[in-house]
């Protein structure tokens, strides 16, 4: 039997390993990443003419960082690593793929989709204005640019990444003046147990949240947002803390709630498509390179390989612990229920400026129970953004206005392009 | 006609740009031309860096009722595009190159 056609879509820790794994059992594949160099989200590299150490970039993951970088170094003489090449759809073992302008499309046999996580979004009151960024894009400045997103800056929501990079903007010599978490202490405290599984994270994530406190930043859990205020740009964040109504003033937000899939599935269903890393599931930059092993190693064995039964075997029970200490990572930081208690004027749908109060209209006066159908009346979800940042918030919306559990009302469905496209388009040959 | 959000903020605030450079900020600069004048970058800015590290805006949002300055930087969101020598782009993944001519003025509707 010929080897198959084997293509990775994503070069962050899960698509690089799954690519090495498949490269040492000299299976070759096709591997892209929009991105122009390979690291993914957490090992982001900069720009050429950032010369600084990895160190200063990646702190207590530097060592892993370099070891990546040099893996997709060398792997990109041995198979057909494409950087910079978007993939935008696919359909019946076609993958079409978009580099500088030039349309391809790719025939596969055997898919591994490893494209990663983004922040899990929720709209607050203001959260158009500018200086309110995603907490990730907050990270993206300072890890590919070099800067902090304001002058000063509040970083608001929940999740480990809020404590990692305010760490990290405060070690980097910016003004911050508050981290404002809107779970509680007591229950990171009822987590400490399960996240006591990968001792060594927890270690970080602690030493992040006391280093804050170091630098006299203010850090206030068990928040209630009520919105980001300011004119043309943000001036102050509102918030409730117990009965007591508190702001700050700031230019600047970082905005986040956790991470989400950047497919919207864990499981494929398809025969001959893998996913892989914190696109198939939330799991963070360690599990994504052990997944992604695994899915090369699963792959090989498939193409009848001979495989090191042991080295699948030790992956499954490290895979097994990180799951614990993500179990424990959503007990101490899960997604507060605000979608459904926004004010009417709220803007929902930032791509086309949708306000909540519209879409409760729209929900009532077409009997909407249904998440695309909501979709087709109120337009939200259709934006250039299909529906990323304000998908979850629109589904919580509705269920509240139609008394349904929130898994009773569907997500929404993407079209390609995944991605728009940069126009004028030219047609694939 | 209703006076575009942007001309509104170029009074306000003109001192300080949006970001801050903190790291490595000391990188060859290169010239470029913004919304019809001259501007500079640093070598290995994103058009998103370039403009707000000059200025408190990127461009208005999307239906023209207010501006923005880009949401999500991995893009994702779609909030940053801006037209680079005539063609749409993310500004927000997009790096400056000496010359490049980027107007942030109109909006890109996707088809
Ligand atoms: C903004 C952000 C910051 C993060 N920072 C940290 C951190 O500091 N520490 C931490 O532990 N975890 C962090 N995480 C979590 C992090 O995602 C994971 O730990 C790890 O990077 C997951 O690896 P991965 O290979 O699954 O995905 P990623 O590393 O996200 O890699 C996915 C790759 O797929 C590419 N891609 C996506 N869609 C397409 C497409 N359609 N066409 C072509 N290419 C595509 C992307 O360009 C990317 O390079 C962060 C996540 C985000 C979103
Ligand atoms: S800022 Fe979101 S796509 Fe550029």
């Amino acid at each position: 039997m010929a080897d198959p056609a084997i293509a990775i879509v994503g070069a962050g820790p899960a698509g690089i390993r799954a690519a090495e794994a498949l490269s040492r059992h000299g299976l070759s594949a096709i591997l892209v990443d929009e991105a122009p160099k390979g690291g993914g989200q957490i090992y982001r590299q900069p720009p050429d003419s950032f010369q600084g150490p990895a160190s200063s970039r990646y702190g207590f993951e530097a060592r892993k960082a370099s070891a990546l970088h040099l893996t997709i170094k060398r792997l990109a003489t041995a198979i057909d690593y494409r950087p910079s090449t978007l993939a935008w759809n696919v359909c019946n073992g076609r993958l079409d793929t978009l580099c500088a302008g030039r349309g391809e499309s790719v025939v596969f046999d055997i898919l591994v989709i490893a494209t990663g996580a983004m922040d899990r979004m929720l709209p607050l009151p203001g959260w158009t204005l500018p200086g309110v960024y995603a907490l990730g894009g907050a990270q993206i400045a300072l890890k590919y640019q070099g800067c902090a997103i304001g002058q000063n800056t509040v970083f608001l929501g929940t999740g480990p990444l809020l404590y990692l990079v305010a760490y990290q903007y405060a070690k980097a010599g910016a003004k911050i003046e508050a981290v404002l978490d809107v779970n509680p202490a007591h229950a990171k405290r009822r987590a400490l147990f399960a996240l006591a599984s990968s001792p060594r994270t927890l270690a970080k994530g602690i030493y992040y949240r006391a280093s804050l406190g170091t630098h006299g930043i203010a850090v206030e859990e068990g928040v209630t947002p009520m919105g980001i205020a300011g004119t043309d740009e943000v001036r102050d964040v509102h918030y409730r803390r117990g009965s007591v109504d508190k702001s700050v003033r700031c230019d600047a937000v970082g905005l986040g709630f956790g991470l989400k899939s950047e497919t919207q599935d864990g499981e494929s269903t398809v025969s001959g498509v893998y996913l892989a890393g914190d696109g198939a599931g939330i799991g963070g930059a360690d599990a994504a390179e052990l997944w992604g092993e695994r899915v090369g190693l699963s792959i090989a064995a498939r193409c009848g390989r001979r495989h090191d039964a042991s080295r699948i075997a030790k992956i499954d029970r490290r895979l097994a612990r990180l799951a614990r200490f993500r179990a424990g990572l959503e007990r101490a930081f899960p997604l507060p229920l605000l979608g459904s208690t926004l004010p009417d004027d709220t803007i929902l749908c930032r791509c086309e400026s949708i306000r909540v109060g519209q879409v409760k209209d729209a929900i009532r006066a077409f009997d909407v129970v249904e998440m695309n159908r909501m979709k087709a009346i109120s337009r939200v979800g259709m934006g250039r953004c299909q529906g990323r940042m304000c998908g979850h918030a629109a589904a919580e919306l509705l269920a509240a206005e139609t008394r349904q559990d929130l898994a009773a009302v569907g997500r929404l469905r993407g079209q390609p392009p995944i991605k728009p496209l940069p126009m004028p388009w030219p047609g694939t040959p | 006609m209703k006076p575009s959000p942007l001309a509104q903020h170029s009074t306000d605030e003109a001192a300080q740009p949006r970001m801050v450079r903190l790291i490595e900020a000391e990188r060859a600069r290169l010239t470029f031309s913004l919304d019809g004048a001259p501007a500079t970058a640093r070598e290995g800015d994103t058009i998103l860096t370039a403009v707000l590290t000059a200025r408190r805006y990127l461009a208005e949002s999307a239906g023209g009722e207010d501006t923005r300055a880009g949401f999500c930087l991995m893009g994702a969101c779609q909030e940053c595009w801006v037209a680079v020598d005539g063609t749409r782009a993310r500004a927000c993944s997009t790096l400056v190159t000496a010359g490049m001519s980027v107007a942030t003025g109109g909006h890109f509707t996707v088809g």
